[in-house]
């Protein structure tokens, strides 16, 4: 059993003025199974580039990627994705967008919809089941993204700044919900946050990146989504943490700059 | 009701403003019929067989030529934003021909296609394709991708995204772009006839100015006005019945 094995992967686009960008260089990265990942760095290091390139989204230049179903060449539904924006389906109901890619696995009438109803309820949207998309909150429709895609039952779980739009007591919450929603269907997670607090509450593992070009420059282990301290974020051990990588965040950002 | 009421009250206005003109006298009745004349000439056409005729003469063709315009320039504009073959042969054509005002061509249509509706029809096509090229070209380019890759990633093929993301997804640009389309229709409707043509409302609106019955002539132009506006009204509430998920 893999999660995902990341081997020599460097991506570079060439931007319409200027010179080729080298967005990742020589990225090797083991996430285990029902790990939960963290890609922390700041904007422009390449964090959502890899995740996208794990999806499936943009074509692999350089080096591969593999899960337990092989190399990854094309999206597919054993990696579900949600986006920083939602990216719900603005035509459909909130129960027609979970419904979706039930559908598409072949899974129709009644079945579909006692599923759909499940990770409705799951996610604390009872009762939204017939709202559209924009009659809901960002925190709701977010909420209702992770249904849809916790639906099809991915065994990868790929989240691009899932609560970057969310306000602040908004992103507490449905960071402590994913949690216990990824202890209860264990899937291997990978996160992308520049958000440091976020990653070490959230995540086994965190991978520190560096921008331009994009590396892993450190590795972190955490174990705080581990315990069922309802106060994690008040603890001594926890802020020394957040202190920690915090400052690895900031010699990256000081590099960057050239200091 | 009442509100509705309050909207259109400048229209009513203008009524009293245009009738009172003729009455005292500031504007030549030869120039402009009153009001009241106008109101007067376009009952008596309502009641002849004349106006009905041309009428259905001109909505029959017109709605054929926006039809196929509609086919036509939906199925070029989706192969343009989804096929870089095809929009690199046919974006330059279409960006020559955009701003041709189309007009121009209706002494050409004749020596092509004759005094018959064939002539009118291609007309009016042609007005009504360019808009639906583009209003559906740049209605699936706009797409957010991240839609695509979320049904791509919930099992979706790429011909599946097609269907059932980018064409729901570019739907009120569409819309907007047929109403737009149906504006085009009744200018393109009008002017071909009052060039070409032995029937049709363009043709009575020309026949009646000949004949210097300008009460009548106006009463025309007011039903061709209020095609328009009853076209476009209905398109709207139709737009808005398919958009209701647009909060």
């Amino acid at each position: 059993m893999i999660g995902i094995e990341i081997e020599g992967v460097s991506h570079g686009y060439q931007p319409r003025v200027g010179p080729k960008v080298v967005a990742l260089e020589n990225i090797n990265l083991s996430i285990p199974p029902n790990q939960f990942h963290a890609l922390l760095g700041p904007s422009g290091c390449g964090k959502s580039t890899l995740l996208f390139l794990i999806g499936g989204f943009q074509t692999l230049q350089q080096g591969r990627i593999r899960t337990q179903r092989g190399e990854v060449r094309a999206p597919g539904p054993d990696r579900g994705i949600v986006f920083q924006n939602f990216a719900l389906f603005p035509w459909k109901t909130v129960i027609e967008n979970v419904r979706y890619g039930l559908e598409k696995k072949g899974i129709r009438g009644t079945e579909a919809e006692q599923r759909a109803k499940h990770f409705i309820d799951l996610v604390h949207l009872t009762g939204f089941e017939r709202s559209y998309p924009a009659q809901l909150s960002g925190g709701m429709q977010q909420r209702a993204a992770i249904a849809r895609t916790l639906a099809i039952d991915p065994d990868i779980l790929l989240m691009d700044e899932p609560f970057g739009a969310l306000d602040a007591q908004t992103r507490r919450i449905m960071q402590e919900e994913l949690l216990s929603i990824w202890r209860a269907t264990q899937k291997t997670v990978v996160f992308v946050t520049h958000d440091v607090a976020e990653a070490v509450f959230l995540a086994d593992e965190i991978s520190v990146m560096s921008a331009r070009p994009g590396r892993i420059s450190r590795r972190v282990q955490a174990d705080f989504n581990r315990s069922s301290d309802k106060n994690v974020h008040k603890r001594a051990d926890f802020a020394d943490m957040v202190e920690t990588v915090w400052e690895m965040v900031r010699s990256e950002v000081d590099e960057a700059r050239g200091h | 009701m009442i509100r509705t009421a309050t909207a259109y009250a400048p229209l009513a206005i203008v009524a009293l403003l245009w009738e009172a003109a003729s009455r005292l006298g500031l504007v030549s009745a030869h120039v402009l019929p009153s009001f009241s004349a106008v109101m007067a000439a376009l009952w008596e056409l309502l009641r002849g067989g004349d106006l009905w005729a041309n009428g259905l003469a001109s909505l029959g063709r017109s709605l054929l030529g926006f039809a196929l315009a509609l086919l036509c320039g939906t199925s070029l504009g989706a192969g343009m934003a989804l096929v870089p073959a095809l929009r690199a042969a046919v974006d330059p054509i279409v960006q020559i021909f955009y701003p041709l005002p189309k007009s121009a061509l209706i002494p050409l249509v004749l020596v092509w296609f004759g005094i018959g509706d064939a002539s009118k029809v291609f007309l009016v096509f042609l007005g009504c394709l360019l808009p639906m090229i583009l209003s559906t070209y740049n209605g699936l380019r706009g797409v957010d991708p991240l839609l695509a890759w979320s049904a791509r990633s919930l099992g979706a093929s790429r011909l599946a995204v097609i269907a059932e993301v980018l064409f729901p997804a570019a739907l009120p640009q569409l819309l907007t772009g047929v109403r737009t389309t149906i504006a085009f229709m009744f200018l393109l409707m009008v002017a071909s006839e009052l060039v070409i043509a032995s029937n049709g409302l363009g043709y009575l609106i020309g026949e009646l100015g000949d004949q210097g019955s300008y009460a009548q002539m106006f009463a025309v132009i007011l039903v061709v006005t209020a095609l328009g506006f009853a076209a476009d009204r209905l398109f709207l509430a139709f737009s808005e019945r398919v958009l209701k998920w647009r909060a």
